[in-house]
């Protein structure tokens, strides 16, 4: 779709003019189309009507491009007459295979996060993706998501993304930009690239790195400045002192019966987590296999959602999670390591060593990306000393190129530019303007580089103090190709044209090797030419089938633990002072990379329940002494640094520890992330990027409302999660129904029969983690509208399904349970009969299903409803207006008008579609691989739903359990929807200490 | 009616003090009242008037920016999903019944008394219910939908859903307004005769006269008139326990710990009763000081409504007893909460106001004292109107705010749309009200000449 690039990027109308000239009839209009297709033509558009910009860029059907350029042509050339442009409509002169109206497609194609990848299959509609699913040939993801990867959808049709080169706010095109920069490049070749920076995220993407290869080739002297706000830079680094080689590390939970996990949020932070969480959750499927079940200790500072399933949680401040760890290594006899343990730490190191020596080979000692480097080589050197290495740790040859500090990287730059070294800059992703430490000022140091030059999907903060803006393409419209977290490459596969005048960063780097007209496929097939065997357009079409590149998986390799580092290591760790401040990415809108995704945004967090916002997370115990109430204004001084934070009191945090999480405060991040949250960036400094200690606190006074879903913690006595113990399903207890003496389910009245299908569900509350993949699913799956802070704050949010989270026991350590709940699609729904237009009714499949166009809003049902599973418009909360947004509705969902009340329904979009396919094709539905989108994005498969009139269905398996209950039975709803009870295995001796 | 024999021993026993002034005939009667309509318009009637006024442009303000926004300019949510909407309704549907009590079954029972207040009560209950009738209509997420809920001809070939009390609301409720509109109506004919006869002006007669439709005061129109109002009052005697019942349902019919109640229809028409009287003190204190009808509306009026009040108020303090017995009774844990919560939670404030004005102050209407001190009885029936406000607050927002789910508890506060809507439609209430007393005879005249000494010693002349 591309013409030549004329010489001078100007426009000739009078060319166009020419070139009409001599057309008529049918030829004309494909003229047109030929012509409007220039880029030439399509600058001249934005320079002429820059009002038509989003409108033009958020389109892509055929029919609306050539409207929109007919009329502009139009305009151009009868001069600001104002007819109406005709409307034509053009049909396809030849049916495109495969597509058929209304039927979805599915292609494999691979999310890159950061520097890693998920394996992806992307449901796309008539040429629009609009739902991501895992893959589930791939190993990163078997089917499974986490919320990033289901929420990137909705960055693609963000109305903010940027859309078109810039310089300094004017609009300009690729080859304008080409061009411009031509003779820098040219010169910056000849100083064999001395001022050339380019400032990047690391990335394990082979094209990148090939393209990067040979711009160091080219450009000898050109420092590739890498960069991440919460990079993995410190656990390659850990990787290569404890192995004295760069290598990379994955896990294999599946091999894992003991797994300890110090200040790591393992099942559901990071590249592999989806991965991890699925083996993890094998290992526990109590329903399933009463044999095995593994056991998970956490020990950490911060709550994270792997600590709350653990069976025995430790919170420690993050100073004495290092001393644990020595003491754990030195209990379990690691070379190089001596140390005298705590008073209060014996018992849980003696006990946790046992264990974990008991399960040599089996086991599996983790720490935090973001911890210190020094834990991370002690945690190899534990996993080397118990035999794990090869079994529950796989070692392969490193993925990323550069492991040194993110910091010293950019401070390098920094330098570079205050010396003047620096010419040319190019920022590709990433946003370090925003995420540089507090102590580097790279906005003022920045001025000193002549050239600067933006890559980004968002004007961001970066974007601000450069000239040119080029606009990024999302990995959904540009080729690529990124390794997952076990190492093997995967072929990023576009599936749609870019939206607007983006360029992927492969493109951006051939521009600087010279070839500004690249393409990105061509880039990615050369890379991976050579691999091919045989045929490589064959092969080629086989990977992009799998999703996943057979030659491009990492071997295995051995290597043993270098017992030097690790007694370095052991001396160094464990030093803390005073009140510790620790870092994490937020865990919903990461580093804040996806600030500006509103259903990130809306997802509350996991244990806070807050939305909308960070917050000073710290324990009861802590907030008391600091004379800090929940929601007030306090000032954390570091030195010179200061934030004013809003805190927020977390029973479970570990005590004299502040966690703060990163990603929010941002400024330029686009309509919905601007003004959310505190920057703790403030605090961030080079030689304190994840923890600073010996901060001081003080408490301001003022209030500030912080959007939680979520205000009562306690169960009060309701039995809402129900749990038990492995022991006592061995030992054949029969766990009673407290549903206090009230039989439910006799009646007067016949039930209901169900000859054909019979839905239902059951969540598996021992495998949850509360990674709020199924929220976010759903959101995409059923075209559910955010609400924003304020009407979070009046108690409006509109997920279908939520994650409750109830805290039991001590209020310093208590447990923490989490559960999914959504519409429990009742036998007698109390909702049912209190609507006055039957708006609200019961299929002879037993789902409660909702009309919208018939309710009329009295908003009965809600309150009728025990579970509160009933959401309300109350406004008109579904963007009606944005055209990019319409583009990723699902078109199978209706789009709720204000004033009707909605609700989970099963995915009944999804179930109709299996009973069709299954009767077109007569097979039995459960071969139509029938998922609602929750059960579909979890990672440890602790939702299911299915036909519980099958009796093989794993629902109905589950149903039959002694381990399924109901929520508020005893109120004679019969819920469809049933939970497994929380089996936790704790170790009998720490349990009875 | 005019037939019974009465002695006047049945007299003494009836009434133990003067229901009109001395010294009045027939003839000062009826000009007494039907000077208050023909005469020049008091100067403190413009005043009121526009104050009501105001307060009504403020209602049709909220109104029109709750079209254009949505219902999510209130106070609303999940969980608390109903609010002042449903409190307001509940609140000015109670305060209708005191006029269908009084102008029905005060009727069958022959209390003459009645014959002085009925005319401004029934006009109070059409008022009330008109702004009762507000609600629903309004409380709806797509009020343009709302004859989804009438039973009507349509091409979905659906019916509403009869088992929802708020169908049953539906037609207990105009079934209510059209009762009461007619009722009113026939009662009002001799009058609206007396004033075409004694307009001032043509055009008064004019319409008068329409709305008079003919009466001549003959023995046969007299005849078929008292026939009637007999049936009528018939019909509406029902209603007066049935439409308080139904919109109790609303309530007990539903799963919620606080609102499935046995005990809430009678409780509800008692209290319905309760607000009514004191609505009916509390309009009928400044206008009789205002017209000068002291003759006519009573201190025995009053001691009697003031008893009413007080025996209805027990009803309803019984009925805030049952409830607390049958938490604890019932043995439920969300029964049990939920009444804690509603002494010790966050909106304890409104449990203890409503026992305040709903119990303590009415305790003080058993000393006569206190019921021929006009001011007092007026400061206890707005304690009484407030309170009653309070209880349907203290019911809807409670009971709503922490169910079964502790993981979505949420509290409720009324914005301020939800409070200009409340007061809007009491500026509704005062404009109608104001309208009336200006236009039409308030006090029933033709029913106060029946209850002159003269008429009864002519009956027993008979």
């Amino acid at each position: 779709m591309k013409s030549e690039p004329t010489t001078e990027g100007g426009l000739r109308v009078e060319e166009i003019r020419a070139r009409l000239a001599g057309k008529q009839g049918p030829a004309y209009w494909r003229s047109l189309d030929e012509l409007a297709r220039t880029d030439e033509f399509a600058e001249m558009v934005h320079k002429e009507f820059p009002q038509m910009l989003p409108v033009e860029g958020a389109t892509t059907s055929r029919r609306r491009f050539l409207q929109l350029m007919g009329a502009s042509l139009a305009l151009a050339g009868l001069n600001a007459c104002s007819i109406q442009p005709e409307e034509r409509i053009l049909p396809y002169t030849k049916q495109p295979e495969e597509i058929v109206p209304g039927k979805p497609l599915y292609y494999a194609t691979a999310h890159p996060h950061g520097a890693f990848g998920r394996g992806m299959l992307v449901e796309s509609h008539m040429g629009r993706p609009t739902k991501i699913e895992g893959n589930p040939d791939h190993g990163s993801s078997l089917g499974a998501t986490d919320l990033f990867d289901q929420a990137s959808i909705l960055d693609l049709y963000d109305p903010d993304r940027a859309q078109t080169p810039e310089y300094l706010g004017n609009l300009r095109s690729w080859e304008n930009f080409a061009e411009s920069i031509r003779t820098q490049l040219e010169a910056q070749r000849g100083l064999r690239g001395q001022g050339l920076r380019i400032v990047m995220e690391s990335t394990t993407s082979p094209t990148i790195r090939r393209l990067l290869g040979q711009l160091r080739e080219d450009f000898p002297q050109c420092d590739v400045v890498t960069f991440d706000a919460a990079g993995h830079d410190a656990a390659a680094r850990a990787a290569r002192r404890a192995f004295g080689a760069p290598t990379h590390v994955h896990y294999d939970l599946a091999a894992a019966d003991v797994v300890v996990t110090l200040d790591h949020d393992l099942l559901t932070e990071g590249p592999g987590a989806v991965r991890y969480a699925r083996d993890f959750a094998d290992g526990r499927r109590v329903v399933e296999d009463e044999s095995r079940m593994n056991r998970l200790y956490a020990v950490e500072s911060s709550p994270t959602s792997t600590g709350s399933l653990a069976d025995h949680r430790l919170r420690l401040s993050p100073g004495r999670v290092e001393r644990f760890a020595v003491a754990l290594a030195a209990e379990l006899g690691v070379d190089g390591v001596t140390a005298s343990t705590d008073d209060d730490l014996r018992t849980w190191v003696r006990n946790v060593a046992r264990d974990l020596q008991a399960n040599r080979g089996r086991s599996l000692v983790t720490a935090g990306e973001h911890t210190p480097e020094d834990l991370q080589v002690l945690c190899h050197a534990i996993n080397g000393a118990l035999g794990n290495l090869g079994r529950t740790i796989r070692l392969t040859e490193a993925v990323i190129d550069d492991d040194r500090p993110s910091t010293e990287n950019l401070r390098r730059f920094v330098d570079d530019l205050e010396r003047g070294a620096v010419d040319v800059v190019f920022f590709l992703g990433g946003n370090p303007v925003f995420d540089a430490p507090a102590d580097l000022d790279l906005t003022a140091a920045i001025q000193r580089a002549e050239l600067r030059i933006r890559v980004s999907s968002f004007v961001d903060e970066t974007a601000n103090v450069c000239q040119w803006q080029i606009p990024a393409s999302h990995y959904l419209e540009s080729w690529g190709d990124i390794r997952a977290h076990d190492g093997s490459a995967m072929v990023v596969q576009p599936l749609i044209r870019p939206l607007y005048q983006s360029k992927s960063y492969s493109q951006v780097l051939a521009l600087i090797l010279g070839d500004a007209g690249a393409s990105d496929l061509a880039l990615v097939q050369e890379t991976w030419r050579a691999a091919a065997e045989g045929d490589f357009d064959r092969q080629w079409r086989r990977w992009l089938h799998d999703g996943g590149i057979a030659g491009g998986a990492a071997a295995s390799i051995l290597r043993s633990v270098d017992t030097a580092a690790v007694r370095e290591a052991a001396g160094e760790v464990g030093a803390s002072r005073g009140m510790a401040v620790v870092f994490r990415p937020d865990p919903t809108i990461g580093d804040g990379r996806w600030a500006n995704n509103a259903w990130l945004q809306e997802c509350p967090k996991p244990h806070t329940r807050i939305t909308w916002d960070n917050a000073a997370l710290m324990s009861p115990r802590t907030a008391e002494a600091l004379d800090v109430s929940n929601e007030e204004m306090i000032r954390i001084t570091a030195g010179d640094r200061s934030l004013e934070i809003a805190a927020w009191i977390l029973p479970g945090h570990a005590d004299d520890t502040i966690t703060v999480h990163l990603g929010y405060g941002r400024e330029r991040a686009g309509r919905i992330g601007n003004g959310c949250g505190f920057d703790a960036t403030a605090l961030r400094s080079s030689d304190a990027w994840w923890r600073v200690d010996g901060v001081e606190v003080e408490p301001l006074g003022q209030r500030y409302r912080l959007a939680s879903t979520q205000t009562h913690h306690n169960m009060e006595d309701r039995y809402l999660v129900r749990h038990g113990t492995i022991e006592q399903i061995r030992s054949g207890h029969h766990f009673h129904d407290p549903t206090h003496g009230i039989k439910v389910d006799k009646s007067l009245m016949p039930g209901h029969e169900y000859d054909g299908y019979k839905w239902g569900m059951v969540v598996d509350l021992s495998t949850c983690t509360g990674c709020n993949a199924c929220v976010v699913a759903c959101h995409s799956e059923n075209n559910i509208a955010i609400v924003g802070k304020e009407e979070v704050l009046n108690g409006r949010e509109l997920h279908w399904m939520r994650i409750d989270r109830y805290f039991e026991g001590d209020l310093d350590q208590p447990a923490t349970y989490l559960q999914p709940v959504m519409c429990q699609h009742c036998e007698q729904a109390p909702c049912e009969v209190v609507c006055p237009v039957a708006a609200t009714v019961h299929s002879e499949e037993g789902i409660n299903t909702m009309a919208y166009n018939r309710c009329v809003g009295t908003r009965y049902c809600g309150n009728n409803c025990p579970y509160k599973v009933r959401r309300f418009n109350f406004y008109q909360y579904a963007d009606q207006d944005t055209e990019s947004l319409k583009l990723g509705r699902n078109p199978d969902v209706t789009v709720r008008h204000r004033g009707v009340m909605e609700k989970c329904t099963y995915c009944i979009q999804r179930t109709n579609q299996a009973k069709i396919e299954a009767k077109v094709n007569d097979m039995p539905l459960s071969e139509t691989g029938l998922q609602s989108a929750c059960q579909q994005a979890c990672p440890t498969e602790a939702i299911q739903f299915g036909d519980l009139n099958d009796p093989d269905t794993r629902v109905s398996k589950w149903k039959e359990s002694d381990l399924d209950y109901g929520i508020l039975t005893e109120l004679g709803t019969r819920p469809r929807t049933t939970y497994l009870r929380r089996v936790s295995n704790p170790n009998p001796e720490l349990a009875r200490s | 009616m005019a037939n019974a024999p009465m002695t006047e021993g049945d007299d003494r026993h009836q009434l133990t003090a003067p229901i009109v002034g001395p010294g009045h005939t027939p003839a000062s009667v009826t000009d007494k009242i039907a000077t208050v309509v023909t005469a020049e318009t008091p100067k403190w009637w413009f005043l009121g008037a526009a104050a009501a006024f105001g307060l009504l442009s403020i209602f049709l303000l909220s109104v029109g920016v709750l079209f254009w926004k949505g219902v999510g300019i209130w106070g609303i949510n999940n969980p608390v999903y109903w609010g002042f909407a449903i409190i307001n309704f509940v609140w000015w549907i109670g305060i209708g019944h005191a006029g269908t009590l009084i102008s029905a079954i005060l009727l069958l029972l022959r209390q003459n008394w009645r014959n002085s207040i009925n005319r401004f009560a029934e006009a109070m209950t059409i008022f009330a219910v008109a702004c009762a009738g507000m609600f629903p209509l309004l409380h709806l997420g797509r009020p343009y939908r709302f004859y989804y809920l009438l039973p009507h001809p349509n091409t979905f070939e659906l019916w509403p859903q009869f088992r929802s009390p708020l169908i049953w609301d539906v037609f207990a409720v105009t079934t209510y307004a059209l009762v009461s509109i007619l009722f009113w109506y026939v009662g009002l004919i001799p009058d609206l005769a007396t004033l075409r006869d004694r307009a001032k002006n043509r055009f008064a007669a004019f319409v008068y006269g329409i709305l008079a439709a003919g009466w001549r005061g003959s023995t046969r129109h007299w005849h078929q008139y008292e026939v009637a109002s007999m049936l009528l009052a018939g019909l509406a005697t029902p209603l007066v326990v049935s439409v308080h019942t139904v919109v109790s349902f609303d309530f007990a019919t539903s799963q919620l710990p606080g609102w499935h109640t046995t005990i809430f229809p009678p409780y509800f028409v008692a209290g319905a009763v309760f607000a009514g009287f004191a609505m009916v003190i509390t309009l009928a204190l400044p206008l009789r000081w205002l017209f000068g009808l002291q003759d006519f509306i009573t201190d025995t009026h009053m001691d009697l409504m003031g008893k009413v009040m007080l025996a209805t108020g027990l009803i309803v303090v019984y009925g805030y007893a049952i409830e607390i017995f049958v938490g604890w009774y019932s043995g439920s844990p969300y029964e049990r909460y939920m009444l804690i919560n509603r002494m010790s939670g966050p909106y304890m404030w409104s449990y203890i106001a409503l026992w305040v004005c709903n119990f303590a102050a009415v305790q003080f209407l058993w000393s006569k004292r206190i019921r021929s001190n006009m001011l007092a009885l007026f400061v206890i029936s707005m304690f009484v109107n407030v309170g009653m406000w309070l209880e349907r607050f203290v019911i809807v927002v409670t009971s709503l705010h922490r169910d079964f789910m502790p993981s979505s508890w949420g509290m409720y506060q009324g914005t301020i749309w939800d409070w200009a809507t409340f007061v809007g439609t009491i500026g509704l209430f005062l404009s109608l009200m104001f309208l009336f007393i200006r236009f039409l005879p308030m006090i029933s005249i033709f029913e106060m000449r029946m209850i002159l000494p003269e008429a009864s010693k002519a009956k027993k002349g008979s």
